[in-house]
């Protein structure tokens, strides 16, 4: 090949790798959405690939909060009625949660 | 309004061979409003607004008010305040003036300062001026309890355990609200128990003791986290005394259960109603129709008398 060509495709496969995806990158696809009610989470496993947001909702009457089980991934504040918690993942793993006022209410979260 | 109220005595406890006719006296508690004593072995009656009932040797008498939510204001109760003053107006209008109050924890619905502020403030109406608090799981969110114990932990120790003696009756106030486990139900923790076994080591085991936690400290409904994972061995502590009442709060109805010498007692919210165990998918706040939400709502006074095993344990709902 010669090194005009070279050059050429050097430039051209450097251009393709600019816009492909690196990877392990951010899945930017919409968050998922667990819904806090009648005291569970729903849906009450989610599997979501690695840096997906989740976001959840209490729609109960009565606060509740999300907290990881391994006390360090994620914990929120109470959330009453509407509030919101959102965190972000980047680990493949595991992540069982609970709800640290009414503890019978747990979740699981897989991260792939 | 007293034919409107649904007073009920649930037991008088004693364990003195009171003859039947004395018993059946003492079951026409409610309607007559009378306390019975037993005094060497004699029954003895007094109208309960009597001056002498309330000197009768070693009688004390409470009030116990739980789960007032402040701040809550969803369909179930848009007004905690007003339902809470109703249950100050109860309070204030019993034959027998209680000496002090017990509130059994969910004092706040956010742990917010406003909500703790106001339910001080409207306690401040009610005659016995002397309440003693346990925390409920709402109370302690965000920060571990501080708050609470700033507001009513003084002479507390770890979490916001104490005890007390007033006229020969000893009060245990235990948290079971702390670092709840995933999964599981209330929970009393090691260094509480340690305490609680030391604190009743020493007493005579004629001395009645009264327990008073937020969540129950038997289980009533483990589904919905009506229990406390390790309550069996603070109960083990207390086998030695002759009686033992545990008054509880956190399920929002009255419930009550008699194991040998211990008598669990659950106390009305002043705040919403839960549904019985098992009779709705959650045991969230239970919305009734306006016009019966007092009916389910209310407080509990307790009488003791030194010297037997009569413990007086009485419902009262605010309408």
């Amino acid at each position: 090949m010669s090194r005009r060509v070279l050059k050429f495709s050097m430039s051209l496969l450097l251009l393709a790798l600019s816009y492909a995806p690196t990877a392990g990158a951010a899945d930017n696809s919409a968050p998922v959405a667990i819904t806090i009610d009648n005291f569970s989470f729903t849906p009450q496993e989610v599997k979501v690939k690695a840096g997906t947001t989740i976001v959840w909702t209490n729609r109960d009457d009565i606060p509740h909060t999300v907290v990881s089980t391994d006390g360090s991934s994620f914990k929120s504040k109470a959330l009453d009625t509407d509030d919101k918690f959102t965190t972000t993942l980047t680990k493949p793993g595991t992540y069982p949660y609970y709800c640290s006022i009414h503890p019978k209410m747990t979740g699981k979260i897989v991260v792939e | 309004m007293a034919d409107k109220t649904n007073d009920k005595i649930l037991f008088d406890h004693n364990h003195d061979g009171i003859d039947r006719r004395g018993f059946l006296k003492c079951m026409a508690w409610a309607g007559t409003g009378a306390l019975c004593v037993v005094e060497g072995g004699v029954l003895k009656s007094f109208a309960l607004n009597d001056p002498a009932a309330n000197h009768a040797k070693g009688q004390v008498s409470f009030v116990q008010i739980s789960d007032s939510h402040m701040g809550f204001n969803k369909p179930a109760n848009p007004d905690v305040v007003g339902t809470l003053k109703a249950a100050v107006d109860k309070i204030n209008a019993l034959p027998v003036s209680p000496e002090f109050m017990l509130h059994t924890g969910d004092i706040s619905h956010l742990s917010k300062p406003s909500e703790f502020d106001n339910v001080d403030q409207i306690l401040k109406s009610a005659k016995p001026q002397q309440v003693f608090f346990v925390p409920g799981e709402h109370d302690v969110l965000e920060d571990n309890g501080a708050q609470y114990r700033e507001r009513y932990g003084k002479n507390s120790s770890g979490s916001g355990w104490y005890s007390f003696d007033k006229n020969g009756v000893h009060f245990i106030g235990l948290v079971n609200v702390m670092n709840l486990k995933a999964g599981g139900l209330g929970s009393l923790g090691g260094e509480q128990l340690e305490w609680l076994e030391r604190d009743v080591k020493h007493l005579k085991h004629s001395m009645p003791i009264i327990v008073f936690a937020h969540i129950p400290l038997w289980t009533v409904y483990p589904d919905w986290g009506w229990g406390t994972d390790d309550s069996a061995q603070a109960l083990s502590y207390l086998k030695k005394f002759g009686s033992v009442t545990v008054l509880n709060g956190h399920i929002h109805q009255t419930m009550q259960k008699v194991e040998g010498n211990v008598t669990f007692h659950t106390a009305c919210s002043t705040a919403f109603p839960q549904p019985k165990p098992g009779a709705a998918p959650s045991p969230g706040p239970m919305k009734v129709p306006d016009e019966q939400l007092r009916s389910v709502l209310g407080i509990t006074s307790v009488q003791s008398v030194k010297g037997q095993h009569a413990l007086a344990v009485t419902d009262s709902t605010l309408a």
